[in-house]
């Protein structure tokens, strides 16, 4: 392992990256503050926060239309940001519509897309490993219209079975909704081919892509997706901000979401006709302080580099998985081969709220529960875990913290 | 007959002041918890959980000549402690006096600033319910 420790070393400069983020900084109950709650929220590099105070002491206005310079300056830098992201996944920049974070690019997708398409007797798949999020409006989009939702199984690790999904597609098939990356178990699903399958039953697909983007680099061409929607404040941006990707000629084919100013070509009292991509589906004032800072963000990693994040953090989750199966009746949950930097357990019956609270005490934050997963908890016949998240900024000496963290509260919880 | 709350109060205070270290103040919370008489099964019912803690919290109370008599249990050992400890203080209590009381051992033993800063442990969900309960039977 010492090793390892060095070959990270010459991959990434974490003291150096830690610099980069001042809430890192301080003590909580006494002890330097160890975040491993990556997964939930990610803290903000000071290029983000400075974009954000830069935006607000020097160019506050709202965007497009203004004939003003501060309004030239806060669009410019808003669709910079777009621009920024369309590149960063590799897509069109009237494909990237802003939203408010993966809930509501879901939400926009079934309520548009869905309810214009989607009919009785209609299949929609989701996966065992489904985000609440990813359930929930399909649910109510299925009910509405008489369709069926459907869910393919998962091993004991949590990796989805693909001949069970191959099963589940048909000619009733019309979308599949899936996450890239398992927030309870850190599972990395095979998208690629989930998707080629989807396309061949006649399909579309939408990636939940909130866990994929801070860790790997994306590609939504590649992929050949239809949709795609990711939270900013997970990639080191502000929350409140997040982005759906759609195929244009899908786009095109949906109704508007949301009405009001922005997504409006022409308004009279008999008939509105609506805006071009991408302001079609962004009614209102935007948050654009949430746009630029994802920008911010983006180029922040992207400088970094996404190959040496992965790679890094690779090292650090199987440091971690090693270091931790040291401690007596922990469980590793979620063993899939190809996995994200989560570290979800159990100790013996210890429930993880209580081990939770002690890590705390010692200023180590995880995050306990079922962590909205409440299907997949019932899958696997707990009711959650302790989930340690990490991201390029956490230490191998951090991991061993959280070793001696849970044995120290594990002594007293027996 | 039990002891005024004031005089439970004075003992859980002096003996939270042993502690400098929150983890041991955390040990000897599990450990209040521990002794905690078990609840009969059929109070370890949904009709008798108490809402807004993370963890489960089971609490049932009856009335002896004018004293109100609570039990509980938790299927977390931290919440299960909390729980002994007001149990401790508000078991064989009279209602008025566990409606009126202003809960000052609660800022005495520094529950609140370590635990009730955590809202989802339901501290003040269980107090809530204690005094829904003597309420009731007041």
């Amino acid at each position: 392992m010492i090793a390892e420790k060095k070959i990270s070393k010459t991959l990434l400069d974490v003291e150096q990256i830690r610099n980069d983020f001042p809430i890192l900084h301080q003590l909580v109950n006494k002890k330097p503050l160890i975040y491993l709650d990556n997964a939930a929220t990610s803290q903000k590099p000071l290029t983000v926060i400075n974009a954000i105070n830069n935006y607000y002491t020097q160019y506050n206005s709202n965007i497009h239309r203004g004939a003003h310079h501060l309004a030239h300056l806060a669009t410019e830098a808003y669709e910079n940001a777009r621009k920024t992201v369309a590149q960063h996944i590799n897509a069109a920049e009237k494909e990237v519509n802003f939203v408010r974070g993966t809930t509501e690019a879901i939400n926009l997708v079934a309520a548009t897309y869905g309810r214009k398409f989607i009919t009785k007797g209609d299949e929609i798949i989701i996966s065992a490993l489904e985000h609440h999020s990813n359930i929930v409006p399909w649910q109510m989009l299925c009910e509405e219209k008489g369709a069926l939702l459907k869910v393919i199984p998962i091993t004991d690790d949590g990796e989805i079975i693909f001949e069970e999904y191959l099963k589940l597609l048909n000619e009733k098939t019309k979308i599949v909704s899936v996450p890239y990356i398992s927030n309870a178990l850190g599972t990395i699903n095979p998208v690629k081919e989930i998707i080629a399958a989807a396309h061949k039953a006649g399909a579309i697909v939408f990636i939940d892509a909130a866990q994929a983007l801070p860790h790997q680099k994306v590609d939504v061409k590649e992929l050949d997706c239809d949709f795609w929607g990711f939270s900013g404040h997970k990639v080191f941006a502000a929350t409140g901000i997040g982005i759906l990707y759609g195929k244009e000629s899908l786009l095109e084919q949906m109704p508007p979401y949301m009405g009001g100013g922005e997504m409006i070509k022409n308004v009279t009292f008999e008939k509105t006709t609506y805006n071009e991509l991408p302001y079609k589906f962004e009614a209102g004032t935007p948050n654009i302080e949430g746009g630029i800072s994802l920008g911010a963000a983006l180029n922040y990693i992207n400088n970094i580099g996404l190959d040496k994040i992965s790679a890094y953090e690779h090292e650090l989750l199987e440091y971690g998985t090693e270091k931790l199966l040291e401690i007596d009746e922990l469980k590793i949950i979620g063993r899939a081969k190809n996995k994200s930097s989560v570290l979800s357990f159990l100790v013996g019956d210890i429930l993880p709220y209580d081990l939770g609270v002690l890590l705390n005490e010692q200023g180590i934050a995880i995050r306990t529960g079922h962590h909205c997963c409440q299907p997949l908890m019932n899958r696997l016949g707990i009711e959650g875990t302790c989930r340690a998240s990490l991201a390029f900024y956490n230490t191998f000496e951090e991991l061993d913290e959280l070793v001696k963290g849970i044995k120290k509260a594990v002594t007293i919880l027996k | 007959m039990s002891k005024p709350i004031s005089e439970i109060e004075n003992e859980l205070a002096e003996e939270f002041d042993l502690f400098d270290d929150q983890m041991d103040k955390y040990e000897y919370i599990i450990d209040l918890g521990k002794k905690l008489p078990p609840l009969a099964p059929q109070y370890l019912q949904d009709d008798f959980l108490v809402k807004g803690c993370q963890s489960k919290v089971w609490l049932h109370a009856y009335i002896e000549g004018d004293r109100i008599f609570f039990e509980a249990d938790s299927n977390s050992s931290i919440t299960k402690g909390i729980i002994a400890i007001l149990v401790r203080v508000f078991s064989g209590q009279k209602p008025s006096e566990i409606i009126n009381n202003p809960l000052a051992f609660i800022d005495r033993i520094q529950l609140r600033s370590h635990l009730s800063s955590q809202r989802s442990n339901g501290l003040t969900a269980m107090i809530q319910r204690m005094k829904t309960y003597a309420t009731a039977f007041a």
